[in-house]
Formats: C-alpha cells, structure tokens, sequence
C-alpha cells in the first residue's frame, strides 16, 4: 500500500505529517521523500548510515567523424537537445530527457552513450529501524523526474522483498514532478490550511490530482487560523476531512524544532493512528480487497 | 577570415511589417521580419512553432532564423543555448534592441548605432 502526502504548495506541514505518519504505520514501512529539490523528511525522521549513491542519465555524445548530418536524430528529439543548425550538429546533454531514440535511429553510429549526473540517491534507516529513501538534485541540474525515477526504482525493489508500505513525501505543488511523485499512490493525502490561500492551494491540488481516480483525503493543518471555507470546499467535492491538526504553539514548537509530531503527546499519537487506519481502509475501499 | 557583406538582417518582431514593435524575447517572439538590406524588401517569418515548445524554444527560433537565411539578427535578449546554436552558423546578434518599431531598428542598424553582443543574456 503508497500513501502519497502532498500539497498544492510547500509549507502547510506535509513533511511534518508525512514523518508523523511514518513514525506511527505499521511495519514493515518505508519512508520516501519524493522532493529531490529540497529533500527535507530527513530532519524529521533522522534517518542513520545514510549510503549516496549518484545517479545518472544516459545523453547522446557525438562523434562528428561518423556523422553525416542527415538530421535524422535532430527531428526525432521532441526535447530540442539535438539541433540540426546548417553544417552543424549541436547536442544540449542538459536538455536531455534520456529517451535514447537518437541513439537507436542514426544510421551512422555516431552517438554514443554518455552520462549526465542527475544527483545521488540517498538511503538510511532511523533508529526506530524505518528505512528511509530520497533524491538529492544535483545543484544546477534541471530535470527532477528522472532522478524521482531512479528514486522509485529503489523504491519499488525495497517493496518488493517484503511488501511493505511506503509513505511518500511529494514535491509541494501540482507540476510534473508532483505529478511523478503521486502515479504509484493508493491513495492520496492532501494537506493544507484553513485558510484563502490553502484553499486556492487545495482547490489547484484537487483539479491536478483528482483525474488520476485514486481516492483522496484531507487533513487540515493548524485548524482554528482561519474560517471554514476549507471544509465546504471538501464537502462540496465529497473529499473526506481526515483529521485536523489544530494550530497550537506546543505542536509549532515542536516541529520547529524537528520533532515527529507523534512523539508529543499521547493525543496527536492517537490522531495519527486514526489517520492511519482511515486511510488503510480508503486504499482496500479503492482497490477492492487485495490489501485484505 | 574574409567577412562576408551583410546583406539580410532579422528582427524579432510582434507582427509582419517595418511599423510592429520590436518584440524583445527572442525564443518566444512572435515572429521575425527579415530584411533585405539592399532591396529594403521585407518577409515575415511566424516563429509560433517554437512559442508551443515547453523547451528549447530558443533553440527552435535560431533554426528558423537560420534557415530564413538571417545573417544578423536584432532582438531583446538571447539565452545561452540559442546563442550556442546562432554562434555555430555565424549569425551575429546585436541584443537590447525593444521599445521601438521595427523600421527604426532597421534605420539604427543601417546608422551603425548598434554593437555586436559577445555574450548571451543572463
Ligand atoms: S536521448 Fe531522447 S531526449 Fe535525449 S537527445 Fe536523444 S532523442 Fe533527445
Ligand atoms: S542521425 Fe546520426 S548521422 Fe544523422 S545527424 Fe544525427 S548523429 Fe549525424
């Protein structure tokens, strides 16, 4: 079962209930930090022996000896990293998204396999002895997916051994890599604020999400800031509110201080757990009972 | 070296003739007006196929540029892969060039007022 925690912009404290969350699922579980831009799950949960990794992807190098500037590549890269400028080939590797038709169709053999570094793929365990996974982008290095693919390729083979769960932390936000991050989800958290903004925020989140038909719930962070536009919005759409985190300076505090919110009192333990077993019922309701 | 004589100049422009304002992108611009400088004669080249692109429009545009035969082109600001591609055909680019008509880019070229850029924006 993936338990996908996202939002529809960074700040609303998804990381804060993806690590909570975490914290309190039944093992076997694995946690994954799907924001390689700005990996931040890892203050929560702490994770130890953390083994990097770098990850690359594979870009067109061109031997010019071979080439006989058909053109043929420079028309099938839909990306514009190959360019067919007069007498001249030109290759973005930056601009690449390593599909490797270039490679395949140019008659001449004259691009090879090169390597563009995407970042490093970053593994540990926490204390508690939950594994934890992320992407680190490489400064300067523009694409996200394919590195969050490298990430949900280990993803994948870790969840394979034992069939544990996997708590997704995704990127804030409703652009593609947001979108990469929630494809494997069962089901998909939402969380925002009470407030105009985390409306507007919920809204843009429920238009990108909602066509994909996986089931969907909210929960409210620091519930009390604001008014009830939040919840008439999830009625309106049939969006189970799933739990409200109220807005309290001991829970603030807290998580300032990189603290699982699990972890503060025997309360938001309890909420926690309720969350979780209301959403092990949503994904068995979604995918009939083969999570039984 | 032997430089050849310039004779055909492009403007990235927001619409076909000598009176549109110059439009300062150049990946993104709306089109291109080529002019012949000895005939004074204009062709308008639409350069929608790159503004569709989610990437590489720049890259797009110096291919339409180059294949409209442009030798210079005149233009706001160019990024540094488009300026790769111009570079690797020879196209000079004079940069900075907004807030004015198409025909007094022209006139100012002729006039000798602009400088080549050896660099790409930003
Ligand atoms: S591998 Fe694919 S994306 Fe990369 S240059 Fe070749 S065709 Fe374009
Ligand atoms: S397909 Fe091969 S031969 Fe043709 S232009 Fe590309 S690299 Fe050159």
């Amino acid at each position: 079962m993936i338990i996908a925690v996202a939002s529809g912009k960074g700040g609303t404290g998804k990381t804060t209930v993806s690590a909570a969350l975490a914290s309190i699922w039944k093992r076997p579980v694995l946690a994954v930090d799907m924001d390689v831009e700005e990996p931040n799950l890892h203050l929560f949960l702490k994770p130890e022996s953390v083994r990097s990794e770098a990850a690359y992807l594979e870009v067109p190098v061109l031997d010019k000896a071979l080439c006989k500037l058909c053109g043929a590549c420079a028309e099938l890269c839909q990306f514009k990293a190959i360019s067919l400028m007069g007498a001249h080939l030109l290759i973005f590797p930056d601009m690449c998204h390593g599909c490797g038709g270039c490679m395949r169709i140019c008659p001449e053999g004259a691009l090879q396999k090169g390597q563009r570094e995407l970042g490093v793929v970053e593994a540990g365990i926490t204390s508690e002895g939950i594994p934890c996974l992320t992407g680190r982008l490489r400064i300067g290095e523009a694409m996200s997916p394919p590195l969050m693919g490298k990430v949900r390729q280990r993803m994948q083979a870790m969840a394979e051994q034992d069939f544990r769960d996997i708590i997704i932390d995704a990127p804030p936000g409703v652009s593609c890599p947001a979108m990469t991050a929630v494809q494997d989800a069962d089901v998909i958290l939402l969380v925002t604020e009470p407030t105009p903004f985390g409306l507007h925020d919920l809204r843009l989140a429920w238009q990108a999400f909602h066509p994909l038909g996986k089931p969907m719930g909210v929960v409210i962070n620091r519930a009390g800031v604001g008014d009830d536009q939040v919840q008439a919005f999830c009625r309106e759409k049939g969006l189970p509110l799933l739990t409200e985190i109220p807005f309290r300076r001991d829970i603030a505090e807290h998580y300032a201080h990189g603290g699982i919110l699990t972890q503060l009192d025997a309360g938001m333990k309890a909420t926690f757990e309720d969350l979780a077993q209301r959403l092990e019922r949503m994904a068995c309701e979604g995918q009939g009972v083969s999570h039984a | 070296m032997t430089t050849t004589p310039i004779h055909t100049i492009a403007i990235t422009s927001e619409g076909p003739t000598l009176a549109d304002p110059v439009d300062s992108r150049f990946g993104r611009a709306g089109g291109f007006v080529i002019v012949d400088l000895t005939s004074m004669a204009t062709t308008y080249v639409d350069n929608g196929s790159s503004q569709v692109l989610a990437q590489g429009a720049g890259i797009q545009a110096a291919e339409n540029l180059v294949k409209a035969g442009a030798q210079v082109l005149l233009t706001g600001h160019v990024g540094p892969k488009a300026w790769t591609a111009l570079q690797a055909t020879g196209v000079k680019v004079v940069q900075g060039v907004e807030n004015m008509t198409v025909g007094e880019a022209v006139t100012k070229f002729k006039a000798g007022e602009f400088t080549f850029s050896d660099a790409p924006s930003h």
